[in-house]
């Protein structure tokens, strides 16, 4: 029994142990999500999210040992990032002839995701720093946490509401433009990719490569358009 | 593959590099992501092992989101505590900025004529 013991307290302390939980949840999460044909609720990131915090907690692991395996995972974002640009070029000829459309609805959707969450957020009660780190959530995790922490949020408490805006998009997002009559996929990959960043553009992937295109530049433009316009919200709002 | 990989890495590199030195407010990925789609556009075709990448990669986009998504496990005595505001300004807050952004695209978008197919192949 002291054997097995001392087995886990050495795996406990190896990074392949928790990339192996990371990518196996993942795996287990997205195999349940195709095997109910894409039930919405059953969101492989949630999904995942919540098998992986359910393990640390029963074997009281704290974050940062998790991180040290996790990180491998985590570090592709950037690579992953740069290699938006190829479904973006393949679009290239169409997206050009949209721009100004697509530029008016940019910068209506960011500023109304973040005036919305600075009164929805105050009404409701929140203290200043939990709506400073709302701010940015429709941002990329990077941008998001950069400016949260330029406005007095928190950081990590913004990477998290950025993950939980993104599950929202991408659970939410579709459903709801359904009901509201709208079948057009550009008009729903860029809807959700402005508002709901990463995680809604890899739903808008499992669509059709054209959705993703259409989600990955509303990302894109977002994540900068975000950097400057929460700031500059949250200056006029006197939250700093 | 290998030297795919390298200048993946590298563009994202140089993005880090172009951000620090010109003190852009814009993530060194996301400028990577401009210089990638740059150098494509001035090439005129992406070569196929790139896409083929790219699909792979953007394919699983949201396993990468897992570990940030974890450190939800440092917040669970915040979001306990005030978890009905937190949850009720995030998902109405993201809704609305979907509406408004999808509303406003249905209201300017014009048909694109890549799409228009003869009248013949219409299917209504």
């Amino acid at each position: 029994m002291s054997g097995l013991f001392e087995t886990w307290v050495y795996l406990a302390e190896q990074p392949l142990l928790w990339l192996t939980l990371t990518v196996g949840a993942y795996a287990i999460a997205y195999h349940l999500f195709m095997l109910t044909q894409g039930f919405a609720l059953l969101n492989p990131v949630l999904v995942a999210i919540l098998m992986i915090v359910a393990t640390l907690m029963i074997t009281e692991t704290d974050y940062a040992t998790y991180f040290e395996g996790a990180q491998f995972v985590h570090f592709l974002l950037g690579p992953a990032t740069v290699l938006l640009a190829v479904p973006l070029v393949a679009q290239a000829q169409r997206l050009r002839r949209q721009w100004l459309p697509l530029s008016i609805a940019l910068i209506a959707g960011s500023a109304s995701a973040i005036v919305s969450a600075l009164v929805i957020g105050r009404v409701l009660g929140l203290k200043a720093d939990v709506v400073a780190s709302l701010l940015p959530k429709s941002a990329t995790t990077p941008i998001a946490m950069a400016v949260a922490e330029q406005i007095g949020g928190q950081p990590s408490l913004t990477a998290v509401l950025v993950i939980l805006t993104g599950i929202t998009g991408a659970i939410a997002g579709v459903p709801m433009l359904r009901a509201l009559g709208e079948r057009d996929p550009d008009i729903k990959g860029f809807a959700t990719g402005v508002a709901a960043h990463g995680i809604a553009t890899a739903r808008a992937f499992q669509h059709s490569e054209r959705a993703g295109a259409y989600a990955g530049l509303g990302m894109g433009l977002n994540a900068a358009l975000t950097a400057l316009l929460v700031p500059l919200i949250a200056w006029l709002a006197g939250l700093y | 593959m290998t030297a795919l990989i390298a200048s993946v890495l590298g563009l994202q590199l140089a993005g880090e590099l172009l951000a620090r030195w010109l003190g852009l407010p814009v993530p060194g990925p996301v400028i990577g992501m401009l210089l990638l789609f740059t150098a494509l556009s001035i090439r005129g075709e992406t070569p196929a092992n790139l896409s083929k990448l790219a699909n792979t990669v953007l394919g699983h986009l949201s396993l990468l989101f897992v570990p940030a998504g974890v450190g939800i496990i440092s917040y669970l005595g915040l979001i306990a505590e005030q978890w009905l505001a937190i949850m009720s300004t995030l998902i109405v807050s993201t809704l609305i900025a979907i509406a408004v952004t999808a509303f406003i695209l249905r209201w300017l978008k014009r048909p694109d004529p890549a799409d228009a197919k003869p009248a013949s192949e219409r299917s209504s």
